[in-house]
C-alpha cells in the first residue's frame, strides 16, 4: 500500500492540486514513524512510510498546516476522519486548505505493543497481510497483526471514513466491537472500588500532558493548567487527588467532542487507561440522547456542546439565570 | 572484592535480610507489566523488564518536594525548616544507564550551592546495580562510554543461569554484603568474567551500537543556529514525557501552595523546557515557539551541559524517550540528524 500512497501522493504534488503532503517518516527501527509534512517528490520517495506502525492520528496536525499556503494532502485512516470532521465543526481547519485520502485500516500496532509481547531486541518487522516476521537480535519471532493490535484498534468503533476526497483501497464498516466492555466492568463496581480503581491509575500519572498534547479534541490556545491565572495552574500536582482533577477535567471538557480515536491511551508513557473516561461518556450520550458519534458528520449538534433557545433546550433554567 | 551469589528463586531472603534495617526499593511489575520502583515487602518479586517507566532519579530528586512553610500571623511570618535527614536505603536493580545519570545529577545538585536535600538522599543510598542480559534495539549507553555488562554503583550484580552473582565495589557495597552474607555463598569469579563477555557481545551487535557522540563544545553557536532544528522540532507536540521519564533531565521550578489560614507550602516540581511556561518571567518567555523550546533540551544534554562539565554528555542512552515520544522523535534522530551537519 505504501508505494501506492507514494505515487498518488506524487501525481497530486505533480499536477499542483497539492504543493505539501502530511504522512509518516521513516525512524531508525521499523516502528519509530514521526508525523511530517513532506515539501518534495524526492522527499516522499525517500522517507515517506506507511505500515502496521503508522498509528499517529494526523488530523489535529491540519489546524496548523491548513492555516498556510496552498493545499496540503494528508492520509487519514478511518478513525482519524472522525478527529477531521469533528475539527471542522469546531472550525478548526480551513477545510479548502485540505485534499484528504482515506486509506484503508486493518488495525495498527506499535513498538510497545510488540515489547508487552516480549518481543526486545527489534531490528525488524515483514508484513504479510496479517501475520509479522518480528527480526530480533534474540532470534525471530512470528506473530499475527491481531495478536499485537493496539488496545484502541481491537475495539474500533469504525473502519468506515466518514471524510475524504478520495479513497485508497476498501472503504470499511461501523463495527460492533464491544468498545465498552470495559466500561461496563467499571460500572458494576462499587462506589468505593471503582473509587480505588481509578486511584490507582491515576497514581502512576507523572503529568507529561501527552494526552492533552496529542488529543485532537484538546484544542485550547491555553490550557487551564497552564494558565497561572486560572486558579487551577500546575505543573505537578501536589498529591493523587490532583492528579484525578486534571484528567477527569479533561474528560468533561472533551465530552460530546471527542470521537474515540484512542490517541491519550496510545500516547500515556504509564498506559493509564484514559480512553474508559471518555467511553463512559460516550456510552452514557448514546443511553441518554441516543446513538451518537461525535465527528460522524460535520456541524451536527452534539447533546451537550450545542445550545439553541427555540429548538431541544430546556430554558427555563437559562431564564431563570442559572441553576439554583 | 570477592563475589557472592544466591539461588535467584531465594532473592526473597536477600530482600527480608536488607529490609529489617533499612527500606529497599525495587522494580516491581504492574498489572500492565510495566516495571517501576517500589518499596519490597514480602511477596514482591523483582521485575524482569529491561527497565522502568520512570527512571531512578525519582530517588534523589522527586516530582514534588517540599522545601519550606510559611505561617504569618498578623504581621509576624514564621519561616518553618521542614528539610529532614534521609534515612539508609538500598535502591535495587538499577541499570547501568540510570547509575550513570546520578553523576550526571551530581554536576549539578551538589556542586556549589550544595542542594542539601539531594546530598542527604546520595548519601544515605546504597545502590546495588544490574548489569543487562537482554538489552533492547533502543539501548545506546554505550554511546556515552557506559558499560551495561559491568554497572557500576556499590554493588554490581548479575543474572547468571538461576543464580545471582554480587560484587562489592565500595565500602558501601561492602556493608551491604555484610548485611545477608547469611544469606549467601561465595561465587565464582569466572562465571561473572564469562557473563560480562556474553553482555558484551549482544551490546556490540545493537542496532544503535555505531552512535558516536559528536563534541561541539567549540561550536555552540553554529550547533544552535543549524536549520536542521525546524524539521526535527516541526512535529513535536510540545508535552513533557521525554523530559520525565528521562534519568538525568534535572529542571524544576519552584511553586507556593496556599494551604489556607495563613499557612503557605514552598514546594518544588519537576519542569519542562518543551512547555510553553517554561522559565516564564514577567517579561514573557525566553522562548516563544516549540522550535526554541525543543532545541533547548537537546542543546543542554549535547552541548551546554558538556561546555561545564568536561566533556560529559547529560544523556546516558536509556532509550526512554525512544519508547515513550508520542511522536516517536528522540535524542538519537536528533544526533543523527545534526551529524549530517558536522
Amino acid at each position: 500500500m505504501q508505494a501506492e500512497l507514494i505515487k498518488r501522493a506524487t501525481e497530486l504534488m505533480e499536477d499542483g492540486t497539492v504543493n505539501r503532503v502530511l504522512g509518516w517518516q521513516k525512524g531508525q527501527f521499523v516502528y519509530d514513524i514521526t508525523p511530517a509534512v513532506f515539501t518534495s517528490v524526492e522527499d516522499l520517495k525517500e522517507n515517506f512510510v506507511y505500515n502496521a506502525f503508522c498509528g499517529d492520528n494526523l488530523s489535529k496536525y491540519l489546524r496548523a498546516e491548513s492555516e498556510k499556503e496552498g493545499k496540503v494532502l494528508v492520509f487519514l485512516k478511518p478513525c482519524d476522519t472522525y478527529s477531521f470532521n469533528q475539527l471542522l465543526t469546531e472550525y478548526k481547519i480551513h477545510r479548502e486548505n485540505v485534499y484528504v485520502i482515506g486509506i484503508e485500516c486493518n488495525g495498527k500496532t506499535s513498538g510497545e505493543d510488540l515489547k508487552k509481547k516480549g518481543i526486545e531486541g527489534i531490528l525488524d518487522v515483514e508484513e504479510n497481510g496479517d501475520e509479522l516476521t518480528v527480526r530480533t537480535i534474540y532470534g525471530d519471532e512470528k506473530v499475527s497483526l491481531k495478536d499485537v493490535e493496539s488496545y484502541r484498534c481491537a475495539t474500533c468503533k469504525s473502519r468506515k471514513h466518514v471524510a475524504y476526497d478520495e479513497l485508497i483501497g476498501e472503504d470499511g464498516d461501523i463495527l460492533d466491537s464491544h468498545r465498552f466492555d470495559q466500561v461496563e466492568e467499571i460500572e458494576k463496581m462499587s462506589a468505593e472500588e471503582r473509587f480505588n480503581f481509578w486511584r490507582g491509575e491515576f497514581s502512576r500519572c507523572i503529568r507529561c500532558n501527552a494526552c492533552r498534547n496529542v488529543c485532537p479534541a484538546c484544542t485550547c490556545e491555553k490550557c487551564v493548567f497552564d494558565n497561572y491565572d486560572s486558579g487551577l495552574y500546575n505543573k505537578a500536582a501536589e498529591n493523587t487527588f490532583e492528579e484525578q482533577c486534571f484528567h477527569i477535567i479533561r474528560a468533561y471538557h472533551v465530552a460530546g467532542r471527542c470521537t474515540d480515536c484512542g490517541e491519550c491511551s496510545r500516547v500515556c508513557p504509564e498506559h493509564i487507561p484514559l480512553h474508559l473516561l471518555n467511553r463512559k461518556f460516550i456510552k452514557d450520550y448514546d443511553a441518554l440522547y441516543g446513538d451518537f458519534m461525535a465527528g460522524a458528520e460535520v456541524g451536527q449538534m452534539s447533546p451537550v456542546v450545542d445550545f439553541t433557545m427555540d429548538n431541544d433546550a430546556e430554558p427555563s433554567v437559562v431564564q431563570k439565570g442559572g441553576a439554583e | 572484592m570477592a563475589v557472592f551469589k544466591i539461588p535467584y528463586a531465594d532473592l526473597g531472603k536477600l530482600f527480608a535480610a536488607v529490609s529489617a534495617s533499612e527500606k529497599l526499593y525495587l522494580p516491581v511489575d504492574n498489572k500492565l507489566g510495566q516495571a517501576n520502583f517500589e518499596e519490597w515487602e514480602e511477596g514482591k518479586e523483582m521485575s524482569k523488564q529491561l527497565n522502568t517507566v520512570r527512571s531512578a532519579k525519582d530517588f534523589f530528586f522527586p516530582q514534588i518536594q517540599p522545601l519550606v512553610k510559611f505561617r504569618r500571623e498578623d504581621k509576624k511570618v514564621d519561616i518553618i525548616d521542614i528539610r529532614e535527614e534521609s534515612e539508609d536505603f538500598v535502591i535495587f536493580g538499577a541499570k547501568a544507564c540510570d547509575v550513570r545519570s546520578f553523576d550526571v545529577l551530581d554536576n549539578v545538585f551538589l556542586a556549589e550551592p550544595v542542594d542539601t536535600q539531594y546530598k542527604t538522599r546520595r548519601e544515605h543510598a546504597t545502590i546495588v546495580s544490574l548489569a543487562c542480559n537482554r538489552p533492547a534495539e533502543t539501548c545506546f549507553c554505550g554511546t556515552f562510554g557506559i558499560d551495561a555488562a559491568k554497572p557500576a554503583g556499590d554493588v554490581e550484580s548479575w543474572i547468571i543461569g538461576d543464580d545471582f552473582y554480587m560484587e562489592p565495589v565500595t565500602d558501601k557495597g561492602q556493608a551491604f554484603i555484610d548485611k545477608v552474607k547469611d544469606v549467601v555463598a561465595e561465587g565464582d569469579q569466572a562465571a561473572v568474567d564469562g557473563q560480562i563477555e556474553k553482555i558484551r557481545t549482544i551490546m556490540g551487535k545493537l542496532p544503535l551500537a555505531d552512535l558516536k557522540p559528536v563534541d561541539n563544545r567549540e561550536k555552540e553557536l553554529e550547533v544552535f543556529n543549524s536549520p536542521k532544528w525546524d524539521e526535527l522540532s516541526s512535529h513535536c507536540l510540545g508535552c513533557g514525557a521525554c523530559t520525565f521519564v528521562c534519568p538525568t533531565c534535572q529542571c524544576f521550578d519552584i511553586e507556593d501552595f496556599n494551604a489556607g489560614y495563613g499557612n503557605v507550602e514552598r514546594f518544588r516540581c519537576w519542569d519542562s523546557c518543551m512547555y510553553n511556561e517554561f522559565t516564564l518571567m514577567a517579561a514573557g518567555t525566553p522562548r516563544k515557539t516549540q522550535k526554541e523550546r525543543f532545541r533547548q533540551r537537546f542543546m543542554h544534554k549535547l552541548v551546554y551541559y558538556p561546555i561545564k562539565n568536561d566533556g560529559m554528555y547529560s544523556c546516558v542512552g536509556c532509550g526512554r524517550c525512544l519508547r515513550k515520544c508520542p511522536i516517536q522523535m528522540n535524542i538519537v534522530k536528533v544526533m543523527k540528524t545534526l551529524e549530517e551537519d558536522a
